[in-house]
């Protein structure tokens, strides 16, 4: 791309308007699937309550979340006057921007992919750690009783979950030897026979890709963790007081941080834009096309909890994240690394 | 050019916004000054090529630290009153720090300006070796016994905050999971066949 602009503009140009076409190359199809899987979600949560869902706009009611989007588009954006203004309209748009932003690592290919940083995981962590202030600063900024309380609990579960979710990326990162994710995609090509493209079905690292389906479920807030909007308890929690288009902000983050969690998850632990076998035939497929489709198959399952799973209780989470998951990973962590250093680098280093 | 530029964006945002964390009246908006502060101090740190760093500076602080603190002064009753009398308190020591740090930075630079010190280390080169790896190889294995005294030092203000934090409270009631899984329909019913017009004791 910017070899084809250096014709027409200086290199600096070039570089600069290359880039602002790739991201929106990957924005505005993201904003669409996001749409997309708001309604597939619907539909799978329908379909397993013997309900029919969304049916009425569109064919088959596919044109639902436009419809719902363009409604909230009209509405009035309504700002409670003992709120902290400023904050109040900058929240919505920090979960936003963040649910996009993480998206710049996510390699769609060999070669597609916005910044091919060598510290690409760590970048995720980060970005991800950031989506917690969209939702204490609207909490906060409502100046109102059950979005505070909603916000408390965003940030005692999100700071909880992100310890073990940490843990399990080291395993990976330990077992790939990089921070580089088009790499780990890359370490997983005939990972288990020589011809498996998973590092799920590696036995070590098995359990790790569990906990971290689970973990992201509890860090995007969704059933059965969605404590933060539990609607018996705190009325919306931190959405409590948003109308409009800044309600609308929080829902397209949160599913754009749900799919972000699904696309990690394949990338980690389920080879990514590889076939899920090592065999020729397979790769005339896209590579783009095999991620779409462990991502879609990652939300199912995410859809299909939302649709059986009680709601956990507060203190149950709490124990899950800090009792279980925070003592098998750091020990899945010692086994890792050691299984590595018995096999991969020899007993003396 | 442009890396200038970004230098100079990101060192006047650090600077103006650690000036408002501390003039900010509302507790919370200091918290949210510094951490535009943090941010900016990782955009620093990518410019000079120490990425590892910077990811390391927003995932420790911005995304641990600073969200703990931000949850117990979200929790603060803020009085502004009482902030104001507090003020003409602390006033001297506040004078005192400024004249302190103001009198370091003056001596550092003159210090700097006569010549500087020579580091007896080279930094890794980013080209050759990523930043990880080689902050990694010398953690490991050159600064092995620091780096392991630095974890035990953790290790102990861990076990530290637990003892003094945590109380035996006699008033809950706590849920023991294992127990209510190995609990058997036997354990908790039994059936009886009471004759007519005696019932059953419990």
């Amino acid at each position: 791309m910017i070899s084809w602009f250096t014709g027409v503009l200086p290199y600096g140009g070039a570089y600069f308007v290359a880039t602002i076409i790739d991201i929106l190359v990957i924005a505005l199809p993201l904003m669409l699937a996001v749409a997309m899987i708001i309604y597939a979600d619907r539909k799978i949560w329908a379909a397993m309550a013997l309900r029919r869902g969304p049916n009425v706009v569109g064919p088959f009611g596919l044109l639902q979340s436009f419809a719902d989007g363009l409604k909230v588009f009209l509405q009035e954006t309504i700002i409670p006057s003992a709120a902290n203004r400023g904050l109040f309209l900058i929240a919505p748009i920090i979960t936003f921007t963040v649910a996009l932003a993480a998206w710049a690592v996510i390699p769609f290919g060999p070669k597609a992919v916005l910044a091919n940083i060598n510290v690409g995981l760590l970048y995720i962590l980060a970005v991800s750690s950031l989506g917690v202030y969209g939702i204490i600063l609207s909490g906060w900024a409502s100046n109102s009783k059950y979005p505070f309380y909603s916000a408390i609990r965003a940030a005692a579960q999100m700071v909880s979950y992100e310890v073990s979710i940490g843990f399990v990326l080291v395993t990976v990162v330990l077992w790939t030897g990089s921070f580089n994710l088009n790499a780990i995609v890359e370490a997983q090509r005939g990972h288990i026979f020589g011809f498996i493209n998973f590092y799920a079905l590696n036995p070590l690292l098995f359990p790790m890709a569990v906990v971290f389906l689970i973990s992201s479920m509890a860090e995007t807030q969704r059933a059965p963790f969605d404590l933060t909007e539990a609607e018996s308890e705190i009325v919306a929690g931190y959405q409590t007081e948003y109308s409009s288009m800044s309600f609308a902000l929080f829902w397209l983050g949160e599913y754009g941080n749900v799919l972000l969690m699904c696309a990690l998850n394949a990338t980690l632990f389920w080879g990514g834009w590889l076939p899920p076998v090592d065999w020729a035939p397979l790769y005339y497929i896209p590579g783009i096309l095999w991620l779409f489709a462990k991502i879609l198959f990652c939300f199912f399952i995410f859809s299909w909890v939302k649709a059986t799973v009680p709601r956990y209780r507060y203190d149950q989470l709490m124990r899950l994240g800090w009792k279980i998951f925070l003592p098998l990973s750091l020990i899945w962590v010692f086994l890792v690394s050691g299984y590595l250093m018995l096999t991969r680098y020899g007993m003396h280093p | 050019m442009v890396q200038i530029l970004a230098f100079y964006l990101f060192a006047i945002v650090t600077c103006v916004s650690g000036v408002l964390c501390v003039t900010a009246r509302n507790p919370v908006h200091s918290v949210l000054w510094l951490i535009l502060a943090f941010f900016n101090a990782a955009g620093l740190m990518v410019l000079v090529g120490a990425e590892f760093i910077a990811m390391l500076l927003v995932i420790v602080y911005v995304g641990a630290v600073a969200v703990l603190f931000l949850f117990v002064v979200m929790m603060l009753d803020i009085d502004f009153a009482e902030l104001r009398t507090g003020f003409a308190r602390y006033l001297p020591l506040g004078i005192a720090l400024v004249a302190l740090l103001a009198a370091e930075i003056i001596f550092a630079e003159s210090a700097w300006n006569a010549g500087g010190l020579s580091l007896s280390g080279t930094a890794p080169t980013p080209e050759t070796v990523p930043n990880i790896q080689a902050l990694g190889i010398l953690i490991y294995t050159r600064y092995l016994y620091i780096f392991e005294g630095a974890g035990l030092v953790l290790l102990v203000a861990l076990i530290g905050a637990i003892v003094l934090t945590h109380r035996k409270r006699g008033d809950v009631r706590s849920q023991n999971v294992s127990h209510q899984n190995m609990r058997r329909p036997q354990d908790a019913t039994r059936n009886t066949q009471p004759p007519v017009g005696q019932g059953v004791e419990l």
